[in-house]
């Protein structure tokens, strides 16, 4: 395919990064604002050969990609905050089971119901511990439709490299603007494909044999190697096991094998940080009014920089120390009660610098708003 | 081949009770899917949680063991992504009809072609013998402790009315008939329905002081009579066994690849000019002429 530019929403960003990462197999249930996504995909899928369902709730539409994540597919589902919040268990199972997939989240204002038509990023926190257990999770999120398409396309490498569900945290806002993407010839993103195993016909194949380096070759169901999945603690065979010393070893690598690679698993941009007093923090579509300020105080003398997260979790604690080191301050620009600006709270040595710029009515938040506070900080009154 | 041949025999012994129905099931659903002469690698084992969902870690099948009342929308991804795989899906009571019965209707109205077999033994055994919503009216459990006061389902009529295609009602006593009703089940196109009477001596059988293992599969014995029979008729306190519905009607899978194809043939000049991207390269091609 050659490289085409196209004016898409948020949403068909989302399923043209999905397709050009060989995505073929979705199911998901109506719900606003992801909606958009299901109605493409069942346009487009058929039609390349690709397999799409809507199931009859959000659970079952987590449940069904991972069953066809086990036969080779490429895979995805996608929703807003209460179909989130139902997927949590077989999310969690995707975790267990180490089964590649991607889940789109499409925040809208929360809790329950909440504010529908909204915009909000209050499942941050969800989207990391929402499963029970203690468990790692990696989510990504973006701020214009050209990151939205490659973060969806890295949403399904990760889960390849990792064999864990991805999140693809986006928001009312960025889901529904219409911007300019380019869609980039066929092999000019790299498109992960799956590890399979070499081992042959007839050796015994170890589902949860983990390699030296740390991967773990999967094998199609319907394949030559038939093997056990389990939600329970397993063993390398994939059975149930009770035995402490397995229990540990498997929590040990379900959380290592993300949180040991925070580093580079760390997707971000920086803007005009290199001489940067004050530091804004942001992600997602907050980003945009935080950049917006930035360039505007930097017409006005003021040194200010901004750090856009796209890797939320696991938090790049290190990235976010190393680049607040030195600053006078630093605000956190985000639409919830604070949930990253915690995380940056936990990662820096004074955390009584770090401020938060926030708004969670369903309104999104715009530059006054952060100047607001920005004014507040520099001793300047509100 | 034996029916140990079938067995992961490395985990064993099976973590049932003595007594129990499940294994007579499994035993059995080997013993049908042998005399189909199906090959191991085109089976696919999926269950939710229970007594009965450990089956499959048993078997040497592509196995899947998930979460509570959900085996089947798993076992919808893995039949949709691999049409060509034999799919069956062995649930209790508690995980088919309470906690899953949505998507019970939901794969029954789809027609979808796999193999639901609702092992029912009228409690929650796994979490130490609760009501269930297969449990008699007036029977004890440790959640029912006076009796439970409310109507069991039906489950013969509750998958004829949501449209499964194939329906049907055994026990573990009736063991060459579970034989003969399972390997009908797997050949059958289409959504495939069975309950199996399977007892639980441990907590149904003791709550209710009905005895053991084979006072129970007694009470099976006595306690049904073939569908449609004279007996049925008479005494409407017996519980009718065998086939209710055997009927053709369009399948879910085999209807998304007709309209994939459709689709295809429809565009097919604009499809001509890139590589086929899904998981049926071969069919897009051959569709493309």
């Amino acid at each position: 395919m050659k490289t085409t530019a196209k004016f898409i929403q948020g949403n068909e960003a989302v399923v043209e990064g999905a397709i050009y990462a060989g995505l073929n197999f979705f199911a998901g249930y109506p719900i606003t604002p992801s909606t958009e996504i299901a109605e493409i995909l069942s346009e487009k899928l058929p039609a390349t050969g690709g397999k799409f369902i809507q199931m009859e709730d959000e659970i079952s539409s987590m449940c069904a990609i991972i069953g066809a994540s086990l036969t080779g597919l490429k895979v995805m589902t996608a929703t807003s905050g209460p179909g989130f919040s139902l997927k949590q268990e077989a999310i969690g199972y995707a975790v267990m089971a180490e089964v590649p997939s991607v889940v789109v989240n499409v925040q809208r204002g929360g809790p329950s119901t909440g504010l529908p038509t909204g915009v909000a990023q209050g499942d941050v926190m969800q989207v990391r511990w929402g499963a029970h257990g203690d468990h790692s999770i990696i989510a990504l999120t973006a701020s214009n439709l050209q990151d939205v398409f490659a973060m969806t396309v890295e949403a399904f490498n990760l889960a390849e490299t990792y064999r864990t569900p991805v999140v693809l945290l986006l928001d009312e806002v960025v889901a529904h603007m219409r911007e300019k993407v380019v869609i980039p010839e066929s092999g000019e993103i790299e498109v992960v494909a799956r590890l399979r195993t070499s081992v042959p016909e007839g050796t015994n194949f170890h589902p949860y044999l983990t390699r030296e380096d740390g991967r773990l070759p999967m094998s199609d169901f319907g394949g030559v190697h038939r093997y056990n999945v389990t939600g329970l603690v397993h063993d390398m065979w994939g059975f149930p096991s009770t035995d402490p010393k397995i229990a540990y070893d498997l929590l040990h690598h379900l959380v290592d094998k993300l949180e040991n690679k925070a580093d580079s698993l760390a997707r971000y941009r920086e803007y005009r940080t290199e001489d940067a007093e004050i530091l804004l923090i942001s992600y997602g579509s907050s980003a945009r009014p935080a950049l917006h300020l930035v360039e505007d105080r930097r017409d006005r003398g003021l040194k200010i920089g901004l750090l856009e997260l796209q890797t939320l979790w696991p938090f790049p604690r290190d990235l976010v120390r190393r680049m607040c080191k030195g600053r006078s301050h630093v605000l956190v620009v985000e639409m919830n009660m604070g949930q990253i600006c915690q995380e940056v709270r936990k990662s820096v040595p004074r955390p009584e610098k770090v401020y938060l710029a926030n708004r969670f009515d369903g309104v999104f938040i715009s530059p006054a708003d952060i100047l607001r506070v920005l004014f507040m900080i520099q001793g300047k009154g509100v | 081949m034996a029916v140990k041949d079938y067995i992961r025999q490395r985990f064993l012994p099976h973590m049932w009770c003595a007594g129990c129905g499940h294994g007579i099931v499994m035993g059995n659903m080997i013993r049908a899917i042998e005399q189909l002469g199906l090959p191991k690698n085109e089976i696919v084992v999926v269950s939710g949680i229970g007594c009965s969902s450990r089956m499959p870690g048993y078997l040497d099948f592509h196995t899947m063991h998930t979460i509570h009342g959900r085996a089947l929308a798993f076992a919808m991804g893995v039949k949709m992504g691999r049409p060509g795989l034999r799919v069956i899906v062995p649930m209790g009571d508690g995980d088919a009809l309470s906690i899953g019965g949505n998507h019970l209707i939901h794969a029954a109205r789809r027609n979808v072609d796999m193999t639901a077999i609702i092992m029912n033994n009228s409690i929650y055994g796994m979490t130490g013998g609760q009501v269930s919503p297969m449990t008699p009216a007036g029977k004890r459990s440790s959640t029912a402790r006076h009796g439970s006061f409310s109507k069991p389902f039906d489950a013969v009529a509750l998958a004829r009315g949501a449209g499964a295609t194939f329906v049907a009602r055994t026990t573990t006593y009736h063991a060459k008939e579970m034989i003969d009703i399972i390997s009908q089940g797997i050949s059958h196109k289409g959504f495939s329905v069975i309950e199996i009477m399977s007892q639980c001596p441990t907590y149904y059988g003791r709550k209710n002081k009905i005895g053991g293992a084979v006072e129970m599969m007694q009470s099976y014995r006595d306690g049904t009579v073939k569908v449609g029979s004279k007996k049925a008729k008479e005494d409407p306190s017996l519980v009718e066994r065998g086939i209710f519905v055997k009927e053709d009607s369009p399948e879910y899978v085999a209807g998304y690849l007709a309209f994939m194809e459709t689709l295809q043939a429809g565009k097919k000049e604009e499809a001509q000019k890139s590589e086929p991207t899904g998981d049926h390269p071969d069919l897009v091609k051959q569709l493309r002429g």
